[in-house]
């Protein structure tokens, strides 16, 4: 390769790619560099997005925000707090658990791995929030799909299958993202001393309230240290946002409801963030220190008995997410698969999936990070990836082999 | 539609004998007077006697038909409930229409992992029903809920009056059984969140039957809020309405229903439901609140405060549950109500961004003068989509194709100031024409290709959403792009 492919906009980039296509070279897109620690290793000469970014148009009315698709994060988040609104999915910010900077990422990575926090459970993942985009295919062909209205489905809805394609189907050039207010405010109902068993109950007690629950989180105590300010005990959280007024009678009757869990103390706005952040970021299973990280999804209410099975056969730290449909696992004692055995033999007797999300690269390459599923849908999504991505060029091999 | 292909009409006897030998019992209708009652869906404008109509009753059987079509190389359109409004479920004349009507059990209800297990063909509004006994119910509520099924709901992505706040169908859905043309069986999700591969869940939901036959559906169900509010508003005009929508919006509340009607459409609505609407206001706004009783206390003074400030003209807000059913009545019962003053309607469905709500509506009135055919706006206001009802008499000759085009023109009005051609109905038959004006060619094939991954003959609803058809193998060439280069300082490898 001669000097750094650095497209200084959409066109430029079309004929990079089919100037790949036409020498059948592997590309790995990068754009904030901040996921290379995702899915299997990348391959290919990196091609570097990060020119095409910028806001292309914001209007707060329409809930529509177009950006191009290196778009820092920050920035984004900072055009959206101005006008009172957020996305909804409350992405993560995962550069320290991948030991590199905050702050780096970009809106078109944040939508290739389908990042979401806490509030997924009430209000989505990123692909819920993903509209519309314009793209790059494997052909070097411009194309687009979805649109710029909060509610649409003329055509396919490729937004869903671009969203958690890890770049291995089109290099998104621009996306439209639904915008929507930031909640007025917060409280959180915190539980201490609960088992895993008191605290999945309790959790989907709450969920099944008349209420705002936005979130709900279990810490055991051996993690709770990291939490910041809180340590000594496990602590469960329940979060509410909305009008004040509101927040006061939620928190009041839950807390009543889960009398019996022991006395709940409510944390305010301020004393809410930290522990949210932390949860949404992973900051319970650091020190970043490169050790094998996995995110299991469960059905809510059998996550205890899920981490049941994978303790009793493997040390691991651990935390739950999504009332327990979120299972947050650091293996201590890797083994050579990184305990993929165990993890996914436990989560998927429960109908579940694991995601390997750190690991060394032998791991990494030994231990499918996604889990292609059954031979079929493998066999479908290499027919999906060459429709998009005939020479494979983008992201070889990124999410399976091959794939 | 594609004209009928002659050698499988003259094979039709062995094609039947073939499907009765894979489907047990009653599960194959042949017989023309039967026939009848699946030549249309909800877009009654277009009908075609299809060859067959086949009624599996097991995934396996399912799994057997979409075989032996295959092998037979015979078409096959999946049909739910036949309430499809762009006619995705019309029946192709060569082609067996595949009816999921059997599959009609709730197959689990879960109330700690907060989901249903239901077959396709069970209602939209038995959800609900299966579960409200415990506080729960399942959010997305086309008006259509109680006739249209799960499945059809999945494979067009459908929407209802509560969707900004809570989501349309994809956003509910957690997990499908699909049989793929290749009569291969796929589990997609379960009772958790989100995939670990491709999203194939979110990809053939609103892929009205192209892609797959959907056998299966879990979907998420959610605590009913304590308390729901309505506030009926009545504005002088669409403009004021429309201020008073995006003002509420942008006070950063995301009301539980928002939905808007014009003059024609209140005075049909209340002609017909007796609702209580002011039949001289220029436009009318349901706004419903719902949530704690204290939040909607304090939602409903903020909305009043806005509507006043846009120079409300009537404004109720509901005293008791009765009274909030009777101001959804009249919005509820539109299409019947329109259906009386007409002899036929179109429902139109394009999706706009809100501030070009005015002029898409002064527009649409010049067009209706041109046309010479009277237009009633229902519209999901607070996201934008409007649903124009076009009032027509097919027995008046050249009213349906005028109709037609008046809609056409509607649709392209749409997509001029960035909206799109459908926001919840699907593209069907219906828009299949338009996509050009959305899309480019490249976006189609891009689309189709997608297809032929799933279903490589293109025996799958075919001469559905897309306007032309291409052969996969056609599509899958590479042509590797030689010549001058544009940008001939970039690097090179
Ligand atoms: C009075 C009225 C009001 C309506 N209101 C609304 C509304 O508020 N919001 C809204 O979104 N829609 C509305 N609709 C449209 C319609 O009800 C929806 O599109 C509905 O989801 C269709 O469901 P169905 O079971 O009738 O599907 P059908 O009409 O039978 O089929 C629709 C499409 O889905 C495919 N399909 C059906 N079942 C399957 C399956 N199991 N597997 C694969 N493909 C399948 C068919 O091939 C077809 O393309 C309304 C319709 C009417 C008549």
């Amino acid at each position: 390769m001669t000097g750094r492919l650095r497209p200084a906009d959409a066109a430029e980039l079309r004929e990079i790619v089919r100037a790949a296509l036409e020498d059948d070279e592997p590309l790995e897109i990068v754009s904030g560099a901040t996921k290379r620690g995702l899915g299997r290793p990348p391959q290919g000469t990196p091609l570097d997005l990060a020119r095409l970014e910028g806001l292309v148009s914001y209007e707060p009315e329409e809930l529509i925000l177009r950006a191009r698709a290196a778009t820092p994060m920050v920035a984004i988040e900072s055009w959206l707090k101005q006008a009172g609104q957020n996305l909804a999915f409350e992405p993560p910010d995962l550069g320290p658990f991948y030991d590199l900077p905050a702050g780096r990422q970009t809106i078109g990575g944040v939508i290739a791995t389908n990042l979401s926090g806490p509030r997924r459970i009430k209000a989505g993942a990123a692909r819920d929030h993903f509209l519309g985009f314009s793209a790059v295919n494997g052909r070097g062909e411009d194309f687009k799909a979805g649109g710029h209205v909060v509610k649409n489905v003329t055509g396919y809805d490729l937004c869903k299958l671009l969203a958690g394609s890890y770049g291995t189907l089109a290099i998104l050039t621009e996306v439209t993202l639904k915008a929507l207010p930031a909640p007025e405010d917060v409280r959180t109902l915190a539980l201490a001393g609960l088992s895993a068993s008191d605290a999945v109950r309790a959790m989907g007690r709450a969920f099944a309230s008349p209420f705002d629950t936005s979130a709900a989180a279990h810490v055991p105590a051996n993690l709770a240290a990291r939490l910041g300010g809180l340590a000594g005990q496990s602590w469960t959280f329940v979060r509410f946002e909305g009008p004040e007024q509101a927040l006061r009678a939620a928190t009041d009757e839950v807390a009543r409801d889960l009398a019996a869990y022991g006395a709940a103390e409510i944390l305010d706005a301020a004393a809410s963030a930290a522990p949210w952040r932390a949860v949404r970021d992973i900051v319970p299973l650091f020190p970043a220190d490169g050790s094998c990280v996995w995110r299991a999804s469960v059905p809510p209410a059998r996550a205890a008995e899920a981490v049941a099975a994978i303790t009793a056969r493997l040390g691991v730290e651990w935390y739950l997410d999504w009332a327990g449909g979120r299972i947050w696992l650091r293996v201590l004692d890797e083994g050579a698969d990184g305990g993929a055995e165990i993890v996914r033999g436990a989560v998927g007797a429960f109908g579940g999936h694991a995601v390997l999300m750190r690991a060394s690269d032998a791991v990494r390459l030994k231990t499918a990070p996604l889990n292609p599923g059954s031979a079929g849908a493998l066999a479908l999504s290499r027919r999906i990836k060459q429709s998009f991505d005939p020479k494979a060029l983008f992201n070889r091999g990124r999410m399976y082999d091959g794939v | 539609m594609p004209a009928p292909d002659r050698a499988t009409l003259a094979r039709r006897e062995d094609i039947v004998a073939r499907l009765r030998a894979v489907v047990s019992g009653e599960g194959v209708i042949a017989d023309a007077h039967a026939l009848a009652a699946y030549e249309c869906d909800g877009l009654t404008a277009y009908r075609a006697m299809p060859l067959a109509v086949v009624l599996p009753s097991t995934t396996a059987e399912v799994g057997r038909v979409l075989t032996a079509c295959r092998e037979l190389g015979v078409k096959v359109v999946p049909r739910g409930a036949g309430t499809s409004l762009s006619g995705g479920a019309l029946p192709l004349e060569d082609g067996v229409v595949l009816g999921l009507g059997k599959f009609n059990r709730i197959l689990d209800i879960d109330l700690d992992n907060r989901c249903v297990v239901a077959q396709p063909g069970v209602a939209n509004l038995a959800i609900t029903q299966a579960v409200e006994h415990a506080g729960f119910y399942y959010a997305p509520d086309p008006s259509s809920q109680i006739a249209c099924s799960i499945g059809g709901n999945v494979a067009e992505n459908s929407g209802g009056v509560h969707c900004l706040k809570y989501g349309v169908t994809t956003n509910n859905l957690l997990g499908l059984e699909v049989v793929l043309m290749t009569g291969e069986v796929l589990r997609l999700g379960g009772k958790h969140f989100d995939a670990d591969g491709y999203d194939l869940l979110g990809l053939l939901t609103g892929s009205e039957g192209l892609l797959g036959v959907i056998t299966e559906v879990t979907v998420r169900i959610l605590r009913k809020p304590d308390t729901a509010r309505a506030l009926l508003l009545g504005f002088p005009s669409s403009e004021a309405a429309g201020r008073c929508v995006a003002e509420v919006i942008a006070a950063g509340i995301i009301p539980g229903g928002m939905e808007m009607m014009d003059n024609p459409a209140i005075r049909a609505a209340e002609d017909f439901a007796g609702a209580g609407y002011p039949r001289e206001a220029g436009a009318l706004l349901i706004v419903e609140l719902d949530g704690a009783a204290v939040e909607v206390d304090h939602l409903t003074r903020r909305v009043e405060a806005i509507a006043r400030d846009c120079g409300v003209t009537e404004l109720r807000v509901s005293a008791s549950e009765e009274e909030r059913l009777k101001f959804w009545s009249g919005r509820k019962s539109a299409f019947p109500a329109v259906g009386r003053i007409s002899p036929d309607y179109f429902c139109m469905d394009g999706t706009i961004p809100r501030k070009q709500l005015s002029k898409v509506l002064a527009r649409m009135q010049e067009l209706s003068s041109e046309y010479g055919l009277r237009v009633a706006n229902v519209f999901h206001a607070g996201d934008g989509n409007l649903h124009p009802l076009i009032l027509y008499d097919a027995n008046v000759p050249g009213e349906l194709d005028r109709a037609e085009r008046f809609g056409a023109d509607i649709l392209k009005l749409c997509v001029e100031v960035g909206g799109v051609l459908t926001g919840e109905h699907g593209v069907g038959v219906e828009k299949r024409d338009l996509m050009g004006t959305m899309f480019t060619e490249i976006d189609l094939q891009q689309q189709q290709r997608v297809k032929c991954a799933f279903d490589p003959d293109g025996l799958l609803n075919p001469g559905k959403v897309f306007p032309v058809l291409h052969r996969c193998a056609e599509l899958g060439r590479v042509h590797v792009h030689r010549g001058a280069m544009r940008f001939p300082d970039l690097p090179r490898f």
